[in-house]
């Protein structure tokens, strides 16, 4: 039960992120995403609570929670860039494909072999959907900043796969993983940054020539 | 069939204008005004059906007859719609597609009227209208679409009497279902945040500016019509909302008016405390309800 209502939460906070269009709130979005996951890992860990899920979503809200949005932010704000997502792609056209997605991930996840029953009937089609939308939001807005949450919502979704389907996990994989997005995130983030001071903008789009290339 | 199915159309024919008048009374509250009397509604229907009506020469006999359409089908509408568990008067499989475009007919013919009027500001108002209920109907449709998936049922009496125990099954879904049935009740009643009932700027109206040439029993029938569409629309939600199953008919059609009236209060909290969209923020605002409807319905699916 509470499983499910967290997973409906993550699939609708993907949604609501495809239709956001300010930065800061995409970034509430995604660190909401971060909380709910945490909250999932400890909800799929029916017998008992010890303290290696206890562990992990500590690590997870700590990390996705918390730190993620906070360096994330921090960038929107040296940056002084415009605070809207700028999408390829309108809102209301994602939004519809967001459902769609979701629809099809649903009719796939029906149709996949699994190789245990999972935690809940629900976790493949949202976890797949929740990749899917991220992957979506990596190609279809401008900003590099959407791109960063673009790939920690694909992230996301991976994670919640891995979670539903073995439950058990060794916790130094879980953390593994955790620690490369947590780099990765940083990464990108002083990369965000830099290009912004010597281009005055995050536009991914414009970054396509390189300058030794042209030259 | 029972005497006490007669009940919630009876309700609906009394009550209506009442939500009207808690909505205004909670809003004039919380802007720290006294407000005008919970019944004032009823007084302006009163006065309107006093009055004599007066028609433009550009109008034709469409003119004429869209308030009349409109109340009618409401009127139909109010037999379909039950109320606390009991069963409606008329109750087959299939009549919540008779419901939705029930409300279709009268829309069509509010907007008809204001085209017949050869007025461009009524004009615009049309468009709008159009626009947002093309795409408030599909969210609409789905949602039923789900509850009825949900509940294995056709008919919305026999829906209705089986929501307690979707709760116990699918509780994100009716949750969803909720949300989304809230957003097309703002949406269907011009309520903030899509379009603003008190605004007197022809400009950013929406539905009151299509029934601006109307005058006396037209305006007052356009005025019932649309109290009504709210207390319906707000029974399908309270209904949701409010699964209180006694066993005592009474009590729990005591229990869904009860959450009607906390529907006013709720709607009038919301209306004093946000700003209106954005007209072209609105299609997004529907967009969205429509997804979470269809997002109802795939976790019922499943």
């Amino acid at each position: 039960m509470w499983t499910d209502t967290l997973l409906v939460f993550l699939a609708l906070s993907s949604l609501l992120l495809l239709g956001s269009s300010r930065l800061t709130r995409c970034i509430r979005i995604v660190a909401f995403q971060g909380v709910v996951l945490g909250a999932l890992t400890l909800a799929v860990h029916r017998d008992g609570l010890s303290v290696r899920p206890l562990l992990l979503a500590v690590a997870i809200v700590g990390i996705k929670g918390v730190a993620f949005p906070w360096v994330l932010s921090r960038v929107l704000r040296a940056g002084e860039v415009r605070r809207e997502v700028e999408p390829f792609i309108s809102y209301n056209v994602s939004l519809v494909v967001g459902a769609l997605t979701l629809g099809l991930s649903f009719w796939w996840s029906a149709r996949l072999p699994l190789p245990m029953p999972p935690v809940s009937s629900l976790i493949v089609p949202i976890a797949f959907f929740t990749t899917l939308a991220g992957l979506f939001v990596i190609v279809s807005r401008r900003k590099a900043l959407t791109q960063v949450l673009g790939y920690l919502v694909l992230e996301n979704g991976i994670y919640a796969i891995g979670i539903g389907l073995v439950a058990e996990t060794p916790m130094v994989v879980e953390l593994g993983v955790l620690l490369d997005v947590f780099v990765a995130v940083f990464v990108m983030g002083i990369a965000i940054f830099h290009i912004n001071r010597e281009f005055d903008h995050i536009d991914a789009d414009r970054l396509a020539v390189l300058r030794d290339w042209s030259a | 069939m029972a005497v006490v199915s007669f009940l919630p159309p009876l309700l609906a024919l009394a009550g209506a204008p009442l939500l009207l008048g808690v909505i205004n009374r909670t809003k004039a509250v919380v802007a720290g005004r006294i407000g005008q009397p919970l019944l004032q509604v009823y007084f302006d229907l009163a006065k309107l059906l006093r009055k004599g009506a007066v028609y433009s020469r550009t109008t034709t006999w469409i003119f004429r007859a869209a308030p009349c359409v409109g109340l009618a089908a409401m009127l139909s509408a109010a037999t379909l719609v039950p109320l606390g568990g009991g069963a409606a008067p008329v109750a087959f499989a299939g009549d919540l597609v008779l419901f939705a475009y029930l409300l279709g007919v009268s829309r069509v013919f509010t907007v008809l009227a204001a085209l017949d009027t050869g007025s461009s500001f009524e004009g615009m108002g049309a468009s709008r209208e159009v626009t947002f209920s093309a795409l408030a109907e599909p969210a609409l449709l789905l949602a039923l679409a789900a509850l009825a998936r949900q509940t294995g049922s056709l008919s919305l009496s026999a829906m209705y009497a089986r929501i307690g125990v979707g709760w116990t099954t699918a509780a994100p879904a009716f949750a969803l279902l909720a949300g989304a049935l809230l957003l097309v009740f703002l949406t269907e009643n011009s309520r903030i945040p899509i379009d603003d009932p008190t605004t007197h700027l022809e400009l950013t109206m929406i539905h009151e500016v299509m029934v601006l040439d109307h005058g006396g029993p037209d305006l007052a029938c356009i005025l019932y019509g649309s109290a009504l569409k709210l207390w319906l629309l707000g029974a399908l939600l309270v209904g949701i909302l409010v699964p209180i199953r006694s066993g005592s008919a009474g009590l729990d059609v005591a229990a869904a008016v009860g959450g009607l009236l906390t529907l006013a209060m709720l709607i009038g909290l919301i209306e004093s405390s946000m700003a209106r969209l954005r007209l072209t923020r609105v299609p997004q605002f529907l967009v969205g309800a429509g997804v979470m409807s269809a997002v109802a319905l795939l976790l019922t699916l499943r």
